[in-house]
């Protein structure tokens, strides 16, 4: 068991967990994920960590509710526990001095991107960071973000905050006015292939952080495939990140709907059982 | 007391064989299909044996089982003893006797397999292990002196199980690492509960925690810890973390919706429990579908029948050799075939179409058998221009495993061989580092449970001796060198 050392709602739906796991804070690297299990009759579903206090033996977590194992976390706070925390999983980011690097984060894929833009900015790098969310209040870490040392641009698709529009706007916009030397991207599927397209003609070296549908998160069950560059990889040993130009994007999106019938009717079952306790 | 019977006598009685829920029933149920052994079957079977002076079916055994011995005692109706007997060598019992291919080995060696009627030692071994968990026998749990000494073992498959077993009978504190939150490795993601009952899985995991083994769930060695931490605070590492990568055909379409390997296909029902309404992994739906297999081992076999009692319509198993060829236990393929599987030989897919994204049939080659490979079995070779399509919703590859890169990409110093599997000296299981060692289907590739709970038994007996010794280069012998 872990144990829930903080929980607290951050935005609608999204809820930050600091776990007990000393172990996986220990051993982690920005860009690694860990599996993650809410109770014994809960499935193992993958979780990018935000951040790891070695000293405290926490991890960070980010989590959107969008399915019944989210929902079921986000009901969880402060001294609950969660039954696994296996991790961490996945390679590390390549973080090196690239020179002037863009991360790019949509809604909930700002917490992926949160630890790729510190190490980024540890790293030496000039390190802009866009965010985006649907409205003001789904702006994630905007703070945390500027406390690094970088230049923080925050998007909203309804103008309510910062700049009104989605992420590939600005940048685009950010390509046109500086020399950028990479781009890393996390967020939902169709945001991470508009930043592929967007950076493409430009031929900036970008790099996604994939979001499959994962089992075991060790390589075993090869049901995180995905498609790089024609050739077939398992984002859970051979990822998660990868060269975003080369990624089928229409592939991951499809592979993420396979069990979308049966997501929905769990998720319905799930939330009529809460507004009925 | 009846007169003992003559050898002539025994010989002239039949083989006994275990009831079995009956094929129809089955095909729809998770419970387990084997029902063993009653207590009259069982004496009338053990009475069977001829007593052999040189008993070949020891010989046979990977664990060198006294199969004679506990036989003999089963006759006499001592069945605590029996179970003691094979304790001595074999501490997953429940087990073996339902996952061993007997017929190759201890069977396979018997004086009466000539006549085609072996002492169904496989049988004999799960009734004694089932009588005495169900009487709730004490098990010995007598505790030798502790010898100050750690070893840590990566993984809780039959290799680590095994190794763990002999261990902690030494005295040693050993501590066993793995990765998913179950312990058990194959024995739970990967052979159903209708050939293996988990509870029984659990039943012996819980005898090693008795006995001293302690457990810990969701370490990943080489993530959650270093192959050199655990160094650091151990005396000597096992590793036994199996062949758990799989291979897939290479052929176009392989990454359409419906397309699974057998380990993501057997892990989400097994150890993921898809097909229970409580449990939240899903599984795609196959009820009145076509299901293909690719491949003709245990674990093809597992994968067919666990779609078919998942409601599939038509469950066909595709492999690309004849059935002589097929690497899988004779009463699975009996078992598979009685519940309705279809078997389709010498036919390879070359291509699988879909829809939308969906799996929808596949392009099949014919194939015929030529001159025979590195396995002496005979290869498969396309017949030109044969090809043939069928229409299919679900399909799981079956064909094998490579070995996986979490433990190995972290340690660089542990030498390879060039099929990617953990180089080891044969005999004493040793690596190329040192108080490393490691056996199972790392080193060997896909194998049996047996095969690598006896090279975790032999990896133990090396330790122990390394452990006593300290001494690690070994002296080279002609013989090795």
């Amino acid at each position: 068991m872990y144990q829930i050392i903080d929980a607290e709602l951050v935005a609608p739906e999204v809820k930050r967990f600091v776990v007990a796991a000393p172990q996986v804070a220990a051993h982690w690297h920005a860009g690694q994920f860990v599996i993650l299990r809410v109770d014994e009759h809960g499935e193992r579903i993958p979780l990018t960590v935000a951040r790891a206090d070695t000293d405290e033996g926490t991890i960070t977590l980010f989590v959107q509710g969008i399915g019944k194992t989210t929902e079921l976390l986000n009901q969880k706070e402060a001294g609950d526990t969660i039954a696994d925390v296996a991790g961490p999983l996945g390679k590390p980011s390549e973080i090196e001095n690239y020179g002037t690097a863009v991360v790019v984060g949509g809604g909930v894929g700002t917490a992926i991107a949160y630890p790729v833009v510190a190490a980024l900015a540890a790293a030496g790098n000039e390190v802009i960071a866009i965010v985006g969310g649907r409205s003001r209040d789904y702006v994630l870490l905007e703070s945390e973000l500027a406390a690094t040392g970088a230049r923080v641009i925050p998007c909203t698709d309804d103008g309510s905050y910062g700049r009104a529009g989605f992420v590939t706007e600005a940048l685009a916009q950010t390509i046109a006015e500086n020399a950028i030397d990479v781009v890393f991207a996390a967020g939902p599927v169709p945001m991470m292939r508009a930043v592929a397209e967007t950076t493409r003609p430009h031929s900036i070296p970008t790099i996604a952080s994939l979001n499959p549908i994962m089992v075991d998160g060790t390589g075993m069950c090869g049901g995180c495939r995905v498609e790089v560059g024609g050739e077939t990889l398992f984002a859970c040993v051979d990822g998660p990140e990868f060269d975003a130009h080369l990624v089928d994007f229409d592939l991951l999106a499809r592979r993420n709907q396979a069990y979308a019938d049966i997501e929905s009717r769990q998720l319905e079952e799930l939330r009529c059982k809460l507004e009925s306790s | 007391m009846s007169e003992p019977l003559t050898k002539r006598e025994r010989m002239k009685l039949e083989r006994t064989e275990m009831l079995e829920r009956d094929a129809g029933e089955r095909a729809h149920s998770f419970d387990e299909v084997n029902l063993g052994f009653t207590a009259e079957m069982a004496k009338l079977e053990a009475m069977r044996c001829l007593e052999c002076a040189r008993p070949k079916c020891v010989e046979g055994c990977p664990v060198g089982i006294q199969i004679d011995e506990f036989v003999r005692l089963v006759a006499d109706g001592s069945i605590g003893a029996a179970a003691e007997v094979i304790q001595r060598d074999n501490l997953l019992p429940a087990i073996c006797g339902r996952v061993c291919p007997q017929e190759n080995q201890c069977e396979g060696e018997c004086v009466l397999a000539k006549k085609d009627r072996p002492i169904a030692v496989g049988h004999l071994e799960r009734y004694v292990a089932d009588y005495v968990r169900n009487e709730g026998f004490e098990r010995i749990t007598e505790r030798p002196e502790a010898t100050g000494k750690r070893v840590a073992v990566i993984g809780s498959g039959p290799a680590g199980l095994a190794c763990a077993g002999d261990l902690i009978q030494s005295g040693h504190e050993v501590t066993v690492y793995e990765a998913l939150h179950e312990p058990g490795g194959v024995l739970v993601y990967g052979i159903p509960e209708f050939r293996l009952p988990k509870e029984i899985v659990r039943a012996e995991i819980s005898g090693l925690e008795e006995l001293g083994v302690r457990f810990e769930m969701n370490a990943i060695i080489g993530h959650t810890y270093t192959l050199d931490e655990l160094l650091d605070g151990n005396d000597a590492v096992f590793i036994g973390v199996g062949a758990g990568l799989p291979r897939f055909l290479n052929v176009p379409g392989e990454n359409l919706i419906g397309v699974y390997s057998a380990n993501e296909f057997l892990t989400r029902v097994n150890l993921m429990k898809a097909y229970l309404d409580t449990d939240d992994t899903p599984v795609l739906d196959v009820t009145g579908k076509t299901v293909v297999v690719f491949g003709g081992g245990n674990t093809a076999m597992d994968a067919a029948r666990t779609a078919l009692r998942l409601g599939a319509e038509d469950v066909r198993v595709l492999y690309r050799r004849t059935e002589a060829e097929m690497p899988a236990r004779v009463e699975e393929v009996r078992h598979a075939r009685e519940e309705g599987i279809i078997f389709d030989f010498l036919v390879s897919p070359t291509e699988l179409a879909g829809a939308d994204g969906l799996l929808t049939g596949l392009t099949l080659q014919k194939m015929e058998l030529g001159e025979p490979d590195d396995s002496g079995r005979r290869r498969p070779q396309p017949i030109a221009g044969a090809t043939d399509k069928m229409a299919a919703d679900i399909a799981v590859v079956a064909i094998g495993n490579g070995p996986n890169p979490l433990l190995l990409s972290t340690c660089p110093e542990l030498e390879r061989t060039r099929w990617g599997t953990i180089a080891v000296d044969e005999e004493t299981g040793r690596t190329s580092m040192e108080g490393v060692f490691a056996g199972g289907d790392i080193v060997t590739g896909g194998a049996t449970v047996i095969l690598a709970m006896g090279a975790g038994r032999r990896a133990a007996a090396s330790i122990e001796e390394w452990l006593d010794s300290g001494a690690w280069e070994i002296e080279a012998t002609p013989e090795s060198a």
